[in-house]
């Protein structure tokens, strides 16, 4: 197993640098950022170029690149427009959305895999038919609508929450936007979950478990749901990275100063420091959870292993 | 590792979970004298400096923490002396400022001559990369601190000099009579020493000499202003400070207003207008800003740089419907425009309501001959660019083209022509590469008409983008520069006006009104000529 993590780890290098590349020339083809920071006039030339020569504009793009690949490794992901650090900027962003994406993740797991459960047992029936249209609404319904619904309804109709998240983001004010992250990768997950025991309910050794007398919670729990969880685990994994960098609707809904929200200003602003910055710590994280979850196979089902 | 099972897992989450519950209600704090009045803000683009600030939200902390020999009239937005004691002059050009005693910073610093002559020179010097340098361009030895090209041969301005502690002396590099009313604008406030002694401290926690002090300030979700008891000025505020909440879109701000959870908006958002009404009642306010938007056009390009293209740029004028756009899109926040310049200036300032005249009436008959007679629209079809990222510029560039349209019964005469982000139509601004007219927005820096003419129309001006060029434009721009009687001055730039007026060097289309929401928990909110809320008049109940 331990050369199996190398070589994943080794693998990610090339994938690592191959996005970050991606990323950079996806923000330098839209163009001169300086133009944009004067507002609705010419910003002056000479100032201009001052302002290109500060932020490393006026090199050729293969040389940005290198330089700032160079001090990415050094711990230095560049200034923002605003002359703040970047790395700063993350030291805010990351632990908000962290919080966020734990509270949509939670919610995946816990609603999402109980509904599947349930569902998956009772196959055919009301609850089951009925928990199979809700999922179909949740998922036919943009993100956005929902969002604002629940914002308007529980934020200023009836006063339960507050409809714009503090600056310091507690867990408690992060409970309806972390529910309407979740919203849609909840009711796959539940789909998931339902298919996955509704097939393997009918197997084997599900069979032989339940003729060996076994307490029918210790068949579910221990027999059934870990081999069902396999499909799950993968969608919940690769679900982390997509909820970190997805959350840009979210989090301007719910006034949430996370990593979307400085994706979004970074983006708007054509700050390529903070997009590059971002989205490199993003790739990280994705690469990490992939690791995770093909790691975790083997704990779910013993017969997965690996050399 | 195999003795981990889903039910532990399960067990901490949920754990997670229900330690957090939900909350809610208003904001708690003292009213009175000493009510902190929260207000919605956006992220400043750019760093916090006097010199380095020129979008409005920015602005608004300045104009909290800063005075400067001139402030606007939050009413009438006319030039009255603050600091200055007075601005003395024979020749237009070389001006003696003296200024107020008893006037410090809040961190006890007095405010001197040289806390002025020490900021302008900052502001001006290329090597500090100062967004609005080019406001001291009028200001001698300018060429020198802050060259075209190449590095800088002087530090300071030559022009500026310190007499004594009240007193310093500018000499203008050409004539300028109502140079003095532009002292008013953030970028002349003074600076402490403490700005130039640890500038990385003082852009943490800017100090000023304003009516407020910076209490806290967390970079991109916070400031928390205070009441400064020392401030020795006239207008102090009549709260106990102000919190600006950055919000990461202005319709969760206008939702927080209407929970209860905020006390100011000062940008209600466009898709919530038609619900101002019921929502605020009396606590909406629409009120007149110093904004113009006007369609520019490209006269690097030869088509549109011919003397028959008048005529066209007449008749495209005459195409639009103004009235009904300003209706229906804009819900009454915008009124057509009838000449170049904003109502805020008032008629003694240079607004007229009858100078543009015919040519901004809307009347389709007679726009479609026009454009007939000076030979049709340029390669046939008008494209006007705009962003996409910001405002609702879709919505009203498609609806001029639609009036468009239909005066000159062809579906295809107009179309938009949007550019993704403000940076890339800057930039394609910038380097004179627009297939047509392209929506030009100007928020005036000064309530002066000279700034509504000079920067834009200029030649070689710094906002003139379409590079419209008319040696009679010029000549009487310099000859209201040079007028010192100041009605006058203002006669002479109407008469270069008209001139904008009758070559229609761009399409006036209307002015923008600032529009703000506030709680019942707040009085007295009113809104600048700049748009910006006067945040030292609001009372907490």
């Amino acid at each position: 197993m331990g050369r199996y993590v190398i070589r994943r780890l080794l693998q990610m290098i090339p994938v690592f640098f191959g996005a970050t590349l991606l990323i950079f020339l996806m923000v330098n083809v839209m163009g001169d950022p300086i133009a944009g920071l004067c507002g609705d006039r010419q910003c002056d030339p000479a100032t201009a170029a001052q302002l290109r020569k500060e932020f490393g504009l006026d090199k050729p793009v293969w040389q940005q690149y290198l330089t700032y690949m160079g001090s990415v490794f050094t711990g230095d992901f560049g200034t923002a427009f605003n002359g703040q650090q970047v790395t700063e900027l993350m030291g805010e962003a990351f632990p908000v959305t962290i919080r966020l994406t734990v509270v949509a993740i939670v919610f995946e797991m816990l609603i999402g895999i109980t509904l599947g459960v349930i569902t998956g047992l009772k196959r055919g029936r009301p609850v089951d038919t009925g928990v199979l249209l809700l999922t179909l609404v949740v998922i036919s319904v943009p993100t956005f609508v929902t969002g604002l619904i629940l914002q308007l309804l529980l934020g200023v109709e009836w006063g339960i929450i507050k409809p714009a998240v503090s600056p310091e983001a507690p867990v408690n004010e992060l409970i309806v936007p972390g529910l309407v992250l979740a919203s849609v990768s909840l009711a796959y997950v539940t789909r998931l979950t339902r298919t996955s025991i509704a097939e393997n309910a009918r197997s084997d050794y599900v069979r032989t478990a339940k003729a060996k007398g076994l307490p029918r919670r210790r068949v579910i729990g221990r027999h059934l749901l870990r081999n069902s969880l396999i499909p799950v685990v993968t969608f919940i994994g690769t679900d982390i990275g997509a909820l970190m960098g997805g959350a840009i609707v979210t989090e301007r809904i719910f006034n949430i100063h996370g990593v979307g929200y400085q994706l979004y200003q970074g983006i708007l602003r054509q700050n390529t420091q903070t997009v590059v910055g971002f989205v490199t710590v993003l790739v990280i994280v994705f690469l990490v959870a992939n690791l995770l979850v093909d790691l975790l196979y083997a704990v779910l089902d013993p017969r997965i292993r690996y050399a | 590792m195999r003795g981990v099972t889903h039910a532990k897992w399960a067990v901490c989450a949920m754990a997670a979970g229900l330690a957090a519950t939900a909350c809610g209600g208003g904001d708690s704090g003292a009213g009175g004298a000493d009510g902190i009045v929260s207000s919605s803000w956006g992220d400043p683009q750019n760093p916090l400096e006097p010199s380095n600030t020129n979008e409005v939200q920015g602005g608004k902390v300045l104009d909290m923490l800063f005075r400067g020999l001139k402030r606007y009239d939050s009413k009438t937005g006319e030039a009255k002396d603050m600091l200055a004691e007075k601005i003395d002059t024979t020749d237009s050009v070389n001006f003696t400022v003296t200024v107020k005693d008893g006037w410090t910073f809040s961190n006890g610093e007095k405010v001197t001559a040289k806390s002025f002559v020490d900021a302008w020179n900052y502001g001006a010097n290329l090597k500090n990369n100062q967004k609005n340098a080019y406001f001291f361009g009028y200001i001698d030895g300018y060429a020198q601190v802050h060259p075209d090209k190449g590095t800088p041969t002087a530090k300071t301005l030559s022009g500026l000099k310190v007499v004594n502690d009240k007193t310093f002396t500018v000499k203008l590099s050409q004539k300028f009579s109502t140079w003095p009313d532009t002292l008013g604008y953030a970028a002349f406030s003074p600076l402490p020493q403490a700005f130039f002694d640890n500038h990385d401290a003082w852009l943490s926690k800017p100090i000023g000499n304003g009516p407020y002090t910076v209490e806290s300030y967390a970079k991109g979700s916070k400031l928390a202003m205070r009441r400064w008891d020392g401030y020795p000025g006239s207008d102090k505020a009549q709260n106990g400070g102000v919190d600006l909440n950055v919000y990461t879109d202005n319709n969760t701000a206008y939702t927080d207003l209407t929970a209860g959870n905020l006390d100011l908006v000062d940008d209600v958002p466009a898709s919530q207008l038609k619900n101002v009404q019921a929502d605020l009642g009396g606590r909406y306010i629409n009120t007149p800003a110093g904004i113009i938007q006007t369609l520019a056009f490209p006269y690097y390009d030869e088509a549109w740089n011919t003397p028959d293209a008048v005529k066209v740029r007449q008749g495209l004028s005459r195409a639009i419907n103004r009235r009904q756009i300003t209706d229906t899109i804009f819900q009454k926040t915008r009124t057509p425009a009838k000449d170049w310049t904003s109502p805020v200036l008032g008629v003694d300032g240079g607004f007229s309501d009858t100078l543009c005249g015919d040519a901004c009436e809307y009347n389709a008959a007679e726009a479609k001959k026009m454009i007939t007679e000076g030979g049709g629209i340029p390669g046939g079809q008008v494209k006007i660019s705009y962003n996409a990222d910001s405002g609702s510029h879709k919505e009203w560039i498609d609806a001029v083209c639609n009036s468009i349209n239909n005066a000159l019964g062809n579906d295809t005469a107009c179309v938009g022509n949007p550019v993704g982000t403000f940076a890339d139509f800057r930039n394609q601004i910038g380097q004179h590469k627009m297939p047509g007219p392209f929506r030009a927005g100007w928020q005036m820096d000064y309530p002066l008409i000279q700034n509504f003419l000079q920067p834009l129309y200029y030649t070689n001006a710094s906002s003139n983008d379409g590079l419209w060029t008319n040696a009679e434009f010029d000549k009487l721009v310099d000859e209201a520069n040079a007028e010192t009687d100041s009605k006058k001055a203002v006669e002479t730039f109407q008469k270069a006006e008209e001139v904008v007026r009758d070559q229609m060097a761009a399409i006036p289309l209307w002015y923008q009104n600032g529009s703000a929401g506030y709680s019942d928990r707040v009085t007295n909110v009113a809104l600048n000529p700049f748009s910006v809320p006067v945040y030292n008049e609001i009372k907490v109940k």
